[in-house]
């Protein structure tokens, strides 16, 4: 039995070590995203810049939505690993409510820009800045999903251990997107308005 | 609505002149139609269509390596026809004769030849040898991620077909096999050329990308007890070395060809040369990716070298040490190059002068490899068996090759061979040379591990002195023409300038590389033949390392009893000892096969292909299918299977019979 559970274990810490590496080549993905951003900045092409985009006090909104999703997430691992299985649907019914919110805002604020004529095919800059965080937008939806997968499957089977380290793997997914979205309010909206 | 509406919006821009095309390429076509229907008859009627779906939904590392080989064989014959159009149009070209080929078909060629021979043929051999090396150096079962391991295969098998594509429906990319826009860029390259291009490599590079977290984790997780990281054989580390670039090199790849379809499919304003796109900094960000590619090929190079030299001169290898650290510091270096590539940008003195000396600092511990393998042969009892021809032959052609590639590291000396066929003689020397021998040799050296029976050495050495000889009269003109200022991707050449002597012995150079091919071919249906009396142990070279050590042909979880190592040379030593495992038997747990990989590929080459053809419903359609077969894939329990023990106990006695 003991040996089968350092299998079970060596198994795990082999999967939580690719999915550590998977979320390192995003980062590059990320880099490069944020590095071409870097550079168009500056080309407008005659168009509007970055600091006569952004509306700050909505996108801080943005940012505290998924800075509290992080949290809730984490309550979300900690119920599961404790086997409290309506805490942790609940937790995460929250998480994803939370993230919803954060991609509908997103949407919203993409539109607002695509409306007055300011879209990606406006200039060099918008095209990084569309890119860059709806890459990271894409990211939040495919996290929802995962969740949503996750919920339904511990919702109907109750808290099997693989569902236990899943769900620790989304976890670290999503704070991952939740750093990288500190960068991008940092690098974007915060240098983007100075 | 009226029916040119529907029409659009059920096929986009897919109709009736897709299938059209000129007499050649209409060849080409009718050539893989009847190839497909040759397969297709001949499975029928040898009733095997049950024993092919079995190696296509198989997770076994092995058989996923064999169909990885497969591909890249076949690719192989697919650029080398590519060659003979390029070749004979070069040298039929001059002054008034316009040659076979229309510029535009031309260009088309070396555009495919080009992504063909790096992404399908280079690609596919190093994880065709990955999958099947690996797993069992290292004393493992398995890789990491089995299924995984599948999706990538078939994510390749995809992006092959999407390249090939093009010989029937629409066209292929004019554009080189880097498609530097602004030329990809839509206003210039309006046909689906270029799509075809971007989502092959783009799904085929998810495939890759996969692949190296795959044995990565296989690396560091997998070992048998005992086989601390510095008790690896050299081969391993160079594969840990060659994923960990491909781990950061590949994303730079998907971000790129990304920003590129965005531009073509959305308007965007990345590469473009109006509304603030800088093309530039394409072509900064392509080698940004594409000089880590060249070092994730050529490591594993270096690495079946280090593992056939000490075989063949009875001897362990010279400086393992050195070897490692040489190898982590092509790693390291090979991200700080990339702008020699392009030094005619007008980067400026200073930044040229660093990534000059920069690419003159990585010869270095590429030297020291050179010298390692050199000092292993010294005093050595060396046995010219065919894979040391090839280490031979990769020895003089790379050192060569290296050093064309340091004298154009120098910025004001690039200037003069920057886009000239030097530098087209230059990459061939390392890539032939480097990647391709290796492949050979390799092949050579490993082939009755997994038949039981070897190669015949007469054939195998009359094809490696085809290559050779062929490989240096085909590129040796090269170096010469381009110091007389030919440059590359030339379809016409003014018959004044006295080219067309030496193009026509660069054409006669590849017609001694396709008789070397057809001498490899004749090698493996006559070894196959003659196979009875060429049966060998499961130890023919007297070998090494852990590979040797399992039965032949390896069955599919490889060790029945997990080998502990204590030294390097782990099967060596225990030759030495006389320390061959015990024979106790256990039941040993395996994944089941699975058709996911297939189906997921197939919907992604569905996804690759309406995105091309600009099919919106059946883009949707695609990516829906992916997205729900991974759901299913991932949420379903007990994928393994449990071979019993008397099974194993068969096949552990059963050995050496094919």
């Amino acid at each position: 039995m003991s040996e089968l559970t350092h299998e079970v274990s060596q198994e795990a810490s082999t999967k939580s070590l690719g999915f550590w590496i998977y979320l390192m080549t995003d980062c590059v993905l990320f880099a490069t995203l944020f590095a071409t951003y870097a550079v168009l900045h500056g080309s407008t092409f005659g168009g509007p810049t970055s600091n006569q985009l952004f509306d700050l006090p909505f996108v801080m909104t943005e940012t505290l939505l998924l800075l509290t999703s992080s949290f809730t997430i984490g309550m979300a691992t900690l119920a599961a690993t404790t086997g409290h299985k309506s805490r942790t649907i609940a937790w995460l019914i929250i998480t994803f409510i939370l993230g919803l919110s954060f991609v509908a805002m997103e949407l919203t604020e993409f539109s607002h820009l695509a409306m007055d004529g300011n879209s990606w095919a406006r200039s060099g800059f918008l095209s990084a800045f569309f890119t860059l965080v709806g890459t990271h937008g894409a990211h939040i939806s495919i996290g929802l999903l995962w969740m949503l997968v996750m919920g339904l499957r511990i919702a109907k089977g109750g808290l099997k251990s693989l569902d236990v380290r899943r769900l620790a793997l989304l976890g670290l997914f999503w704070h991952f997107l939740d750093i990288i979205w500190i960068c991008i309010f940092t690098i974007v909206y915060l240098m983007g308005v100075q | 609505m009226d029916f040119t509406a529907i029409t659009n919006f059920l096929l986009g821009r897919l109709n009736i002149d897709a299938f059209i095309h000129d007499p050649i390429m209409e060849g080409a076509g009718i050539a893989l139609l009847v190839g497909l229907l040759g397969a297709t008859i001949l499975l029928t009627y040898l009733k095997r269509w049950k024993w092919l779906w079995k190696w296509m939904t198989s997770l076994d590392p092995k058989k996923i390596g064999v169909m990885y080989l497969v591909v890249a064989t076949i690719m192989l014959l697919r650029g080398l026809a590519d060659v003979l159009l390029i070749r004979t149009q070069q040298a039929t070209s001059v002054g008034s004769s316009t040659g076979i080929l229309t510029s535009d078909h031309f260009q088309q060629i070396f555009s495919a030849h080009g992504t063909i021979m790096i992404f399908f043929v280079a690609m596919g051999i190093v994880f065709g040898v990955f999958n099947l090396i690996v797993p069992q150096q290292i004393g493992a079962r398995d890789v990491a991620f089995p299924f995984m391991n599948s999706v990538s295969f078939w994510l390749f098998a995809v992006g092959m077909v999407l390249i090939n594509a093009p010989l029937l429906i629409g066209e292929f990319a004019a554009t080189g096999w880097l498609a530097y826009p602004p030329l990809s860029e839509l206003q210039y390259s309006p046909g689906v050329g270029v799509d075809y291009w971007i989502w092959s490599l783009q799904i085929a590079g998810i495939g890759s990308l996969l692949s190296g977290i795959n044995f990565f984790v296989t690396i560091l997780k997998k070992r048998a007890p005992g086989m601390k990281l510095m008790k690896m054989p050299i081969f391993v580390w160079s594969v840990l070395c060659s994923t960990s670039l491909i781990m950061f090199a590949f994303p730079i790849l998907t971000a790129t060809l990304g920003m590129l379809s965005l531009d073509r499919l959305m308007g965007m304003h990345f590469f473009t040369s109006g509304g603030g796109g800088n093309p530039m900094m394409y072509i900064n960000l392509i080698w940004a990716w594409g000089h880590p590619e060249v070092y994730i090929l050529v490591l594993p190079a270096f690495g079946i070298f280090s593992e056939i030299v000490p075989v063949f001169s009875g001897k362990k290898l010279f400086g393992y040490t050195s070897m490692v650290v040489a190898l982590l510091a092509i790693t390291i270096l090979s991200f700080t190059v990339w702008l020699h590539h392009f030094f005619t940008m007008g980067a400026g003195a200073d930044v040229n002068t660093l990534f000059g000396i920069m690419t003159m600092v990585i010869a270095i511990p590429t030297g020291v490899k050179v010298f390692n393998w050199i000092f292993t042969m010294y005093r050595g009892r060396i046995k010219f068996a065919t894979p040391m021809l090839w280490f031979m032959g990769f020895v003089v052609t790379f050192t060569l090759g290296g050093v064309a590639g340091v004298l154009m590291a120098v910025p004001s000396i690039d200037f003069q061979f920057h886009n000239s066929l030097f530098l087209v003689a230059h990459f061939h020397t390392m890539i032939i040379g480097g990647v391709v021998f290796a492949a050979f040799a390799a092949f050579t050296y490993w082939f009755p591990k997994f038949t039981g029976f070897t190669l015949n050495e007469r054939l195998g050495s009359y094809a490696f002195w085809l290559w050779l000889v062929g490989f240096l009269l085909a590129f040796i003109p090269l170096y010469i023409l381009g110091f007389m200022g030919a440059t590359r991707r030339l379809d016409h050449y003014d018959a004044s300038l006295g080219w067309q002597g030496l193009f026509i012995v660069a054409g006669v150079g590849v017609l001694l590389i396709c008789a070397g091919v057809a001498m490899q071919v004749l090698q493996v249906i006559v070894s196959i033949r003659t196979r009875n009396a060429n049966r060998v142990g499961t130890d023919p070279w007297n070998a090494r390392n852990l590979e040797w050590a399992t039965p032949t042909p390896p069955p599919e979880y490889n060790f029945a009893t997990i080998p502990v190592v204590s030294t390097r040379d782990a099967f060596w030593e225990m030759k030495q000892s006389k320390n061959i495992p015990s024979k106790h038997y256990e039941p040993i747990q395996v994944p089941k096969s699975s058709a996911f990989g297939i189906f997921i590929g197939f919907f992604a080459l569905l996804c690759g292909f309406a995105i091309i053809w600009h099919i919106v419903l059946m883009a949707l359609f695609g990516l829906f299918g992916v997205i729900i077969l991974l759901i299913i894939r991932l949420t379903s329990d007990n994928n393994e299977t449990t071979i019993s023990t008397e099974e194993i106990q068969k096949l552990e006695t059963a050995g050496g019979t094919v």
